[in-house]
């Protein structure tokens, strides 16, 4: 009964607003898609098509949760064009790659989805064995927007339920499998399971020893006592061969590799404090150390597995962006372009490159002309002209006319393959570095077993009865409880920062290493640049600039844009009809004919051939362009010279003062790029970067070498970058970061990946990092003054067992609140 | 005060059933996910016909 409810109230009530909103989605419906009389209203036939499918299928109680939720409006769904688009789902190649059987009947596959947005949309989604009968279990990962979907393999095929799916508003993009995925749930269900037993047995353990604690001050048979202290010493021992082996496992590790680690300190002071709480359990008498061991191996478990959920939280982030499937890409098949995957490709097939498209696999034109950028493999910015039998390589872009391409090589087998095999080696040869936490560490051992030594050593010699008992309370209170906790909690919450600003960052370490200035090395390409041209300079007539804007329209090549910007940023946009007639000249520019008027864009050979005479007056002004390492575009009207351009790379904007700032806080800044030296150059001018580090004309592998020769110079060495061609050099880095937008490869090889453009990120990340550093120094800072005291006060014999009890949680406690608290004044002061 | 001996063993054995509860829900993936339950609660199938569990119920069986 309540099924028709939010379909006749809906448009009676906008009735009156004199705006119809679609039934689907709410957005107002254009006035030509109103059906008079009708109670649902549809602003598009996508919308139209998802209401016919949720109310057929008796789920209309989603239009009601949409409302509770309050969500304002839902994203218009656009009726989708390619309706076979969805066909290749059903080929074998395409479940081969991303689907994956679960028994003989029953398959499963995980989709990405778009426009999941409330929780009404996961009711939607989890419903769909309603709508399509065959589907099994839809379940829906909110986190990562993502669906797993299981059904009947004969009951309903794949292409269908993706349809589905789409019709609904959801588009469905297949993700590879990874293996990756299940590792990590796996860590992740181990990791709980630790904690989970550290926690029984801690909580326990603690009641058990308040217990202890009464007694001590009211009367408690030994007996008594006998049975509690029994039991605080199973828990404890329990506590230690299960959850806690991690440590002791860890720390045989360290020894082994001779790598001291933090483990090793906390192996130690576990280990001494069981023995010795054990010897007194069968004693029975002295103190028995569980309640604050078991704590303490919780404690320690929380901290670990805090870190790893918020590294993973980046890393999936960045995972799912790379383990898209790029894109769809156009077969021939039968003289007709039909839509098909690009895993599915294979070597001889005919694509179609449209303009404006990545190339998917390395072929060779076999009817077309264009030009390419194929900056993500040379990291030059100006476009390459190609035409029949010129080859193209995957990952370049088609930027002027459709192709017809024959593929010759797929996956990894292109070029493109080749660099990213590049990355796996850079990777390979970079220095490992201790961190500053780890050395400490080693320190600190080497601390505590000399202080014990010496403690029972003078103690031996003063009263031999207590000295035992004096070394293993110090290395029970000197226990680096507070000490391992401080770089993880303080890094977890780093990350959670910095991903608030959309900087995923994959480890922790790197936020340590950005904290020692050191050296930038900036791809120009996609960095700092956009890959396009601007308008640096004008010289001559001004008058002439709507009528000259207005020609360039006409042309999609880079220069016609850039002067179309800048004309459109100078005085809006106008629009003359004087022009009748537009002819563009391959490479040279572009005329303009009307009446009484004769228009010439291009370079200097294009004047020439046209009969147009070049003074040395103008001749000088050309010369001081290319002096500046700009390009300098003639325009002339009517037979003469009207004006020429300075044309360079464009800049994005900010870029300027991001550099200043890293300079200012004690970085060298250097560009690093595959692009023409001269270009390179003129870039680094207008950026005032040291001409000294601009350097160009670099090959993948020249960049490599200038990133580990700058290795052994300076204690950090960061790469900004985003091509495919940048990420060996990338992860050769000590800090590689890849930028919005980067290739999948860079993605991979970086440990930071900034999603918002330009360099602003990067001036955050450092900010970001000093403080997480100076968060880190300040809990080492207490957590050391703690054990600096407490072991102090043991060697004396001060620390009665209750003290002890009681310092232990109180530094674990300090530290966490000064990670959190940290965090937080840092927030509000980063808001402007 | 000697109802502690029996106390004590009660309190530890209904720890250790804790304890198993919770290794059986990390094993079953029902805290794999820690974001989209909170958000699937939201809504009860009152409307429903037939009463059969939601999806949120269905455990990841585990892998062979």
């Amino acid at each position: 009964m309540s099924v028709a409810e939010p379909t006749n109230d809906t448009p009676a009530e906008m009735v009156q607003d004199r705006v119809l909103s679609c039934t689907h989605c709410r957005l107002p419906v254009p006035v030509g898609l109103i059906e008079p009389g009708a109670t649902e209203q549809f602003c598009c036939s996508g919308c139209k098509m998802a209401f016919r499918l949720i109310h057929s299928s008796g789920l209309e109680a989603y239009y009601r949760m949409v409302e509770t939720t309050g969500t304002s409006s839902l994203t218009r769904r656009e009726e989708e064009k390619l309706s076979n688009r969805f066909d290749d789902f059903d080929q074998p190649a395409f479940f081969d790659r991303f689907g994956n059987p679960v028994d003989e009947e029953i398959d499963e596959i995980t989709f990405l989805l778009d426009g999941i947005h409330c929780a009404a949309c996961i009711w939607l989604i989890e419903k769909l064995p309603q709508i399509v009968p065959g589907i099994l279990v839809v379940k829906l990962n909110w986190a990562r927007q993502t669906a797993k979907i299981r059904w009947k393999r004969d009951a309903v095929k794949l292409s269908k339920i993706a349809q589905t799916l789409s019709h609904l508003g959801y588009m469905p993009h297949p993700i590879h499998r990874s293996t990756i995925e299940e590792r990590r749930q796996n860590e992740n269900r181990r990791q709980l399971t630790r904690i989970g037993i550290a926690a029984a047995a801690a909580g326990n353990n603690m009641l058990i020893a308040a217990a202890l604690y009464f007694g001590m001050f009211s009367y408690m048979s030994v007996g008594m006592s006998q049975l509690f202290r029994v039991a605080s010493c199973a828990i404890g021992l329990a506590s230690l061969f299960w959850p806690g082996r991690v440590f002791l496992q860890g720390a045989v590790n360290a020894i082994r590799t001779r790598t001291p680690h933090m483990d090793l300190p906390i192996a130690l002071g576990l280990t001494v404090g069981s023995i010795a709480g054990t010897v007194n359990t069968i004693r029975g008498t002295g103190e028995i150390y569980f309640d604050s061991l078991s704590v303490l191996i919780f404690l320690l478990l929380v901290g670990r597995w805090i870190q790893f959920r918020q590294q993973n939280r980046a890393a999936d982030a960045v995972e799912l962006l790379y383990r898209l499937t790029p894109q769809t890409t156009r077969k021939i098949v039968d003289g007709r372009p039909v839509a098909t995957f690009v895993d599915l490709v294979q070597p001889a097939d005919i694509l179609e490159i449209r303009a404006g498209d990545l190339v998917p696999v390395d072929a060779v034109i076999v009817g077309g002309t264009t030009e390419m950028d194929e900056s993500i493999l040379s990291g030059e910015s100006r476009l390459v002209g190609k035409s029949v039998g010129d080859e193209v390589m995957a990952g370049t872009k088609n930027c002027r006319s459709t192709i017809t391409i024959r593929v010759v090589a797929t996956g990894r087998d292109t070029r493109l393959s080749k660099i990213v095999d590049l990355v796996e080696q850079a990777s390979l040869e970079k220095p490992t570095i201790v961190q500053w936490a780890n050395r400490m560490g080693g320190f600190f051992v080497v601390a505590v077993i000399v202080m014990a030594v010496v403690t029972l050593a003078v103690w031996l010699w003063i009263d031999v009865s207590v000295a035992i008992d004096r070394a293993v309370a110090l290395l029970i209170v000197a226990c680096p409880c507070a000490l391992a906790l401080a770089t993880p909690l303080a890094i977890s919450v780093a990350l959670g920062k910095a991903a608030k600003r959309k900087i995923m960052i994959k480890g922790g370490d790197v936020l340590q290493q950005l904290n020692r200035p050191g050296m930038i090395w900036l791809d120009k390409t996609g960095t700092l640049t956009e890959g396009k041209l601007e308008v640096v300079d004008w010289y001559g007539d001004n008058s002439w600039k709507a009528l000259i804007s207005d020609v360039e329209t006409k042309s999609s090549h880079p220069v016609a844009k850039a002067i179309v910007e800048f004309v459109e940023n100078a005085s809006g946009r106008v629009s003359s009809s004087l022009v009748d007639q537009v002819t563009e000249y391959e490479g040279q520019g572009i005329c303009a004919n009307g009446p009484g008027l004769d228009l010439l864009i291009g370079n200097e050979s294009l004047l020439l051939e046209n009969g147009v005479s070049i003074g040395s007056r103008h001749q000088q002004v050309a010369d001081r362009i290319l002096g500046a390492n700009l390009a300098p575009c003639w325009i002339a009207v009517n037979g003469s010279v009207n004006a020429i351009v300075a044309l360079g790379d464009h800049i994005r904007p900010d870029t300027k003062l991001a550099i200043q700032q890293l300079i200012s806080t004690g970085w060298r800044v250097g560009v690093l790029s595959g692009d023409h030296e001269r270009i390179v150059r003129q870039v680094a001018d207008r950026l005032e970067i040291e001409s000294g580090l601009a350097l160009g004309g670099l090959s993948p592998e020249d960049k490599v070498n200038v990133v580990q020769n700058s290795l052994s110079e300076y204690p950090t060495v960061v790469m900004v970058g985003d091509g495919v061609n940048d990420s060996a050099a990338l992860s050769a880095a000590s800090v590689g970061i890849a930028v919005h937008n980067g290739a999948e490869a860079s993605l991979a090889a970086a440990p930071i990946y900034l999603a918002d453009e330009g360099l602003r990120p990067i001036l955050e990340l450092m900010r970001i990092s000093k403080s997480t550093n100076r968060t880190i120094r300040m809990n080492f800072a207490a957590s050391l003054s703690y054990n600096l005291f407490g072991a102090t006060f043991a060697a004396i014999g001060w620390i009665n067992p209750l003290v002890a009890a009681i310092l232990m949680p109180i530094s674990s406690l300090t530290v966490v609140a000064i990670s959190l608290t940290a965090g937080n004044t840092n927030r509000t002061k980063a808001k402007p | 005060m000697s109802v502690l001996y029996v106390a004590l063993p009660v309190a530890l054995f209904l720890a250790v059933i804790a304890v198993i509860a919770f290794v059986m829900q990390v094993r079953t993936g029902q805290l794999d996910d820690l974001e989209t339950p909170p958000r699937r609660i939201l809504f009860d199938d009152v409307e429903r016909r037939s009463r059969e569990p939601g999806p949120g119920h269905v455990d990841e069986e585990a892998k062979p």
